[in-house]
């Protein structure tokens, strides 16, 4: 008798959907992965809902409303391994730059009947609110890092998800760096590696879609970037965009202002 | 391969349009012929077809954090100096699959994998030769020998070329290492621009090389074409952007709590370029992957270093979390460890580390300030 296909949930907060995407985005691979687990939940795939408990949920979206800090924890109950999907997911996203600013000043600016949007005034990750056994980063998540994710879930060993510089991908594929050879503006040595080195290739700096990867010097390279002509809104913009609130991206920022 | 001199090297006088003839030959008998080439304003080794790909008239500016190409005064071939790849992404490959697995009715099977093209380097500078030797010393003449990197480096052929111009980061002369080739190349190139005359001193240092050097047309090398590539040798010795200053190993050595580091960490983004760049640099690390299925698995090396998180991790958790811990793990290892380690220094005094670095961080002068505390 085969064995019962373990159950994967997929969930959206506060997001675009484009890290679920890559999962449908997954094409040739996408066959594979429904032969190995069963889509219980995944509204942008199939309308039929299997309920839970959930053996994976990969979880996508921000925390931005008091709807979502409440429904994440019904998530995490149902969920024996919760993985966190993208930027948003892991820090808050591009509509964590709200963060940065007075939220009923933007309400008012941009609906007509601003009494009708119930909002918190920040937007936070996941894992600021229930525990997160594993956080994929990007905007959006790599495909591959995905896969990598679900075949070691699987397996039960440990995923290989590197939290080295995007320098180090760089180098290894042969890319030129852009901020040397050019004197681009780049947030490569201070991001997490993982995208494919896209940037780099279309001979730009990387906008830091993985957020900060560990032990990440921002001050140090904030000062290259300014001898290389950034001014301070320039610098401080760079930092502040999908991983605006990640913690060394955001103190970075804010020191700009 | 072949690192010892035969006891009379043959050498010959080709013209520049003959260097063409010389990647034929080379094609001819099987060989991937790489060379320096130009890609996104850099110098970048690829493999080459013809003489045409090499980049015929230009120089390079190499500062701290800042290389910049640009167009020479005389067209040679070779007055660059390096970009910042080195032949190391083709002996030890930043991504090498070691062996693939499959499950069976009994267990599972395990195939060996190597992919060990015949490779013919061309434009192999001094420094970057005592580089090989060093990795040699490491991959093949340890203990433990690496078979990929072994089979690539016995079926390698190498062309050298001697520098006539020294790159703004380049300190071989402090770390005699060059600027002349010495030994352990195939064949060696001098580049002579006189008079507008431009041809190539061609010297054999092999066997291999007297036979190749056979099968190309050229006039017998003469007194005046060995001092006219003498004399560029010694031009680009004389001016050498940078210095390694003397007593670097015993320095360190003495300085292990030297408020430096702390300094050091303050503007060290931890992103490892300069650990890749380095030509000498052979750390890696291994990895599993299993297929979705889980019927199949590989194991992979690739490149590590030691200013990751990961690489000093054992159990219980990392051993080196702050920076100045890693970049004084690099720096003494480099020159002083590896004296230890190997015999030789870990630094050929390519300068890469430094060009390469986002934030031009100097090994040369963090070590001048170190030695000021005596």
């Amino acid at each position: 008798m085969a064995h019962k296909k373990p159950k994967l949930a997929v969930w959206k907060f506060s997001s675009c959907d484009g890290c679920q995407l890559s999962l449908l985005g997954c094409e040739d691979e996408l066959l594979d992965v429904a032969e190995q687990v069963e889509f219980a939940y995944f509204l942008e795939a199939t309308r039929a809902k299997v309920s839970g408990p959930y053996d994976i949920s990969l979880v996508e979206g921000s925390i931005t409303t008091a709807e979502e800090e409440e429904r994440i924890h019904q998530v995490r109950k149902q969920s024996k391994v919760l993985i966190t999907i993208g930027a948003c997911a892991t820090a808050g996203g591009i509509q964590a730059l709200k963060n940065f600013a007075d939220v009923d000043e933007f309400i008012s600016a941009v609906y007509a009947h601003p009494e009708y949007i119930k909002t918190l005034s920040k937007s936070t990750a996941i894992a600021d609110h229930v525990p997160v056994d594993l956080e994929l980063r990007g905007c959006p998540i790599n495909k591959v890092q995905l896969l990598e994710v679900l075949g070691a879930t699987l397996v039960g060993r440990k995923p290989n998800v590197p939290n080295h510089s995007q320098c180090m991908e760089c180098k290894m594929s042969g890319q030129v760096c852009v901020m040397v050879a050019k004197g681009q503006a780049c947030l490569g040595p201070v991001t997490q590696a993982g995208c494919g080195t896209i940037c780099p290739t279309f001979d730009r700096g990387c906008y830091g879609c993985f957020g900060p990867k560990e032990l990440s010097n921002t001050s140090a390279l904030a000062a290259r970037l300014g001898e290389l002509g950034l001014d301070s809104k320039q610098r401080s913009d760079l930092f502040r965009t999908f991983n605006a609130a990640a913690e060394p991206f955001a103190k970075e920022s804010v020191k700009h202002d | 391969m072949n690192t010892k001199n035969t006891q009379q090297n043959a050498a010959i006088v080709i013209g520049a349009a003959q260097l063409d003839d010389l990647v034929k030959v080379l094609r001819k008998d099987g060989y991937a012929t790489i060379a320096p080439t130009t890609r996104d304003g850099s110098i970048v080794l690829e493999e080459i077809s013809s003489a045409a790909q090499l980049p015929l008239g230009l120089v390079d500016d190499q500062q701290p954090g800042a290389y910049r190409l640009s167009k020479a005064k005389k067209p040679a071939y070779f007055d660059f100096t390096h970009g910042a790849q080195s032949w190391k992404q083709f002996l030890f490959p930043a991504k090498e699959k070691l062996w693939s697995a499959h499950k069976t009715a009994e267990g599972f099977q395990v195939e060996a994998s190597i992919d060990a093209p015949k490779y013919a380097f061309i434009g192999v500078r001094a420094c970057e030769l005592a580089a090989i030797r060093i990795q040699d010393k490491v991959f093949v003449e340890g203990e433990h020998v690496s078979n990929g990197y072994a089979q690539r480096r016995k079926q390698a052929l190498i062309v050298a070329v001697n520098c006539r111009r020294a790159g703004g980061t380049c300190f071989c002369t402090s770390m005699d290492t060059g600027p002349k080739v010495k030994d352990g190349y195939d064949l060696a190139l001098s580049e002579l621009t006189r008079k507008g005359v431009h041809e190539f001193l061609l010297e054999a240092g092999s066997a291999s090389g007297q036979t190749i050097l056979k099968r190309l047309t050229g006039r017998p090398a003469a007194a005046a074409d060995f001092k006219a590539a003498q004399k560029a040798s010694d031009k680009a010795a004389q001016s050498m952007g940078r210095e390694m200053p003397k007593g670097a190993a015993k320095t360190l050595a003495n300085h292990l709590q030297h408020p430096r580091w702390q300094d050091i960490a303050k503007r060290c983004l931890d992103c490892a370029n300069c650990t890749l760049v380095c030509p000498t640099c052979f750390c890696s690390t291994t990895s599993d992957s299993t297929s979705l299925d889980g019927q199949n698995a590989e194991r992979w090396r690739t490149w590590d270093s030691c200013f990751t998180l990961d690489f000093s991790y054992i159990h219980g958790g990392a051993i080196r979390r702050d920076g100045a811990e890693r970049y004084r793990q690099w720096m003494t290892h480099k020159l002083t460890h590896w004296h230890d380690q190997f015999g030789v220094s870990g630094c050929v005094g390519c300068g890469r580390c430094i060009t390469w670095c986002p934030v031009g961080i100097d090994i040369t002068a963090e070590v001048r300030a170190i030695a000021k505390d005596k």
